[in-house]
């Protein structure tokens, strides 16, 4: 990380452009990616809690409004550590899509986060997220009942924690939905997970007005939404890899590789004290893109910085 | 996210036109005298939105105003192109506006009481939010924070910039985790939401205020107009998303005509300052 951190500011404001993944002919494209990390039968968040955890307890409900599907939350343990689980599930059948809302939470979802993000705090318990959405709802009663509120009231909320956070995107990161669940010390990327702005169909029909499949395509290159474009750019800290042919070929293998990573930066998070977990979350936030940032003389600005 | 806005949208009064025809209850005034009228429709009370300059004329006291942060600027950290590179586009709106980026911080006084102002630039690439955006407002809350000044921030925005990827959106948590500080220290933040305010602006800073104030008939919200619509195929309501829709709905806690919002400000920041310890005090 200190690394990359270094060889952005040499680079200064130089684009990522065609970097990592695309050069490799192995490698998938971006939106292979986009369509892997999709993938019905990628592992999901309940997956991976029943592959890495014992005992889950499921937390239900905001206590406020209702119990969202699309986010799971609880208490588990990993290993002999007692730890916070919060993530979104998308759901495998129909029907379980349907009560999950394909993985997108409404606004009580992202208070049940919240609210479990309190209690890891208040009791010292290392937080773990899994992120796997491809947005947060955009419907009549998410607005209604506050969905920029209540992602809003999250990011500060993550940033506030004693306690060590770590991130896993384990399939699409959509937006500030995903966010929501990622304001971590440390975020871990699976090869095949994309983490984006919007989507690359949302951002082809504002670009080119028409989500065809080229436009579509076109937009996944762009906006630099793959695994090594993420670690170049300094938004996530670290790849995690799939089994050959992407993580729903071998589940298993996929979670004990994740397993594996997060119990690594557990172990070095757990080390250190709340208030210097707080501040290396800040201090991480704080940079993001800072690298590319110039300095450009205004001719009616007056500057006292 | 940023939609493209057209003129019908915006409800922007044309620079070089002497009339305007009002959005609200299409009337046709004077242009010269809507701008005495704090750019407030005489008629119906609409409010056209106005310009970082204009703002800043109407709402801190004269001469007060000091720029921060102007010269912070975006290189292309995407290598981003569309149907032409951001470098280009970046350049036009540069030139448009005279500035660098869609925000402007600095320090002013609002009714003699001193505050670091963050305000956003719509006309400035529909307001969205990169890296700079992100920068500037986390660098305005932390020099509030040292120099123990209270904030508001007047947002307009159609949320993330897409050209910059999901660094636009880790901006959303760097503001987040300015204010997490400032409120730690009791300083006061004032979130004026002004139209529109949508997407990860709405999501983050905008909605974090100690109080969340808004224009009449602002526009705000999570996810944009269109999406919803073509996602959910459900009948939106009247009024849907608009600042007194969502004060009906508990997300606001006032709405503030114009011609208010100056001195509402003013006695705002009193009142939450008024009782704080001494030494915290300025």
């Amino acid at each position: 990380m200190a690394a990359k951190a270094r060889n952005h500011k040499e680079r200064h404001a130089d684009p990522v452009s065609h970097r990592g993944a695309a050069q490799s002919p192995a490698a998938p494209s971006a939106i292979e990616r986009v369509r892997l990390a999709r993938n019905p039968a990628r592992p999901q968040t309940l997956d991976y809690v029943n592959y890495l955890f014992k005992d889950f307890f499921e937390i239900h409900g905001d206590r406020r409004y209702g119990d969202d599907g699309a986010i799971v939350a609880g208490l588990a343990h990993l290993g002999r550590t007692p730890v916070a689980i919060v993530g979104q599930q998308r759901g495998r059948s129909t029907a379980e899509r349907i009560r999950r809302n394909f993985g997108k939470p409404h606004p009580e979802g992202y208070r049940k986060a919240a609210r479990v993000y309190e209690l890891a705090d208040r009791f010292g318990l290392p937080l773990i997220t899994f992120i796997d959405t491809q947005g947060a709802e955009p419907g009549v009663g998410a607005e209604e009942r506050g969905q920029a509120e209540a992602i809003a009231h999250n990011l500060e909320a993550m940033v506030r924690l004693g306690v060590p956070v770590v991130a896993c995107v384990i399939g699409e990161g959509g937006s500030g939905g995903a966010l929501a669940l990622g304001v971590a010390n440390t975020v871990l990327i699976q090869e095949n997970a994309c983490y984006s702005v919007i989507t690359p169909e949302g951002c082809a029909a504002i670009l080119w007005r028409e989500a065809t499949e080229e436009n579509v395509t076109r937009a996944a290159e762009v906006l630099k939404l793959s695994a090594p474009d993420l670690l170049a750019l300094g938004v996530v800290d670290e790849i995690v890899t799939e089994p050959e042919g992407g993580a729903h070929t071998a589940p298993e293998q996929a979670a004990h590789t994740l397993g594996n990573a997060i119990r690594r930066h557990l172990e070095r998070l757990m080390k250190l004290a709340p208030a210097e977990l707080r501040r290396a979350r800040e201090r991480k936030f704080a940079a993001m893109g800072s690298a590319f940032l110039v300095s450009r003389r205004v001719e009616n600005g007056e500057s006292i910085s | 996210m940023a939609e493209r806005a057209t003129k019908e949208q915006t409800g922007q009064a044309p620079a070089e036109d002497i009339w305007v025809k009002c959005p609200g209850c299409r009337e046709i005034a004077f242009r010269k005298e809507v701008e005495r009228n704090l750019n407030v429709c005489g008629k119906c009370g609409h409010h056209f939105r106005v310009t970082v300059a204009q703002r800043l004329a109407i709402t801190v006291d004269r001469g007060s105003w000091r720029e921060m942060f102007a010269e912070l600027a975006i290189g292309d950290p995407l290598g981003f192109v569309d149907s032409r590179p951001y470098p280009i586009r970046l350049e036009q709106a540069r030139k448009q506006s005279g500035r660098n980026d869609a925000a402007v911080t600095g320090l002013a006084a609002i009714g003699e009481r001193p505050v670091a102002l963050g305000l956003m630039d719509f006309e400035f690439m529909g307001g969205s939010m990169g890296v700079v955006v992100g920068e500037k407002l986390a660098r305005l809350f932390e020099h509030a924070l040292k120099r123990r000044l209270p904030v508001v921030v007047f947002s307009a925005s159609g949320g993330a910039r897409m050209q910059e990827g999901a660094l636009s959106l880790m901006q959303m948590a760097k503001v987040s985790s300015a204010i997490a500080r400032l409120r730690d220290a009791r300083l006061p933040y004032i979130s004026v939401l002004c139209d529109p305010t949508t997407g990860g602006v709405a999501a983050s800073f905008a909605m974090l205020g100690d109080l969340n104030i808004a224009e009449p008939g602002a526009l705000i919200g999570f996810a944009g107009r269109r999406v919803i619509e073509q996602t959910t195929n459900q009948q939106l309501p009247e009024g849907f998303q608009r600042a007194e829709f969502l004060l009906a709905h508990g997300m606001l806690d006032a709405i503030v005509p114009r011609p208010q919002m100056r001195d509402t400000l003013a006695r705002l920041l009193a009142d939450l300052i008024a009782r704080r310890p001494r030494a915290l005090r300025r």
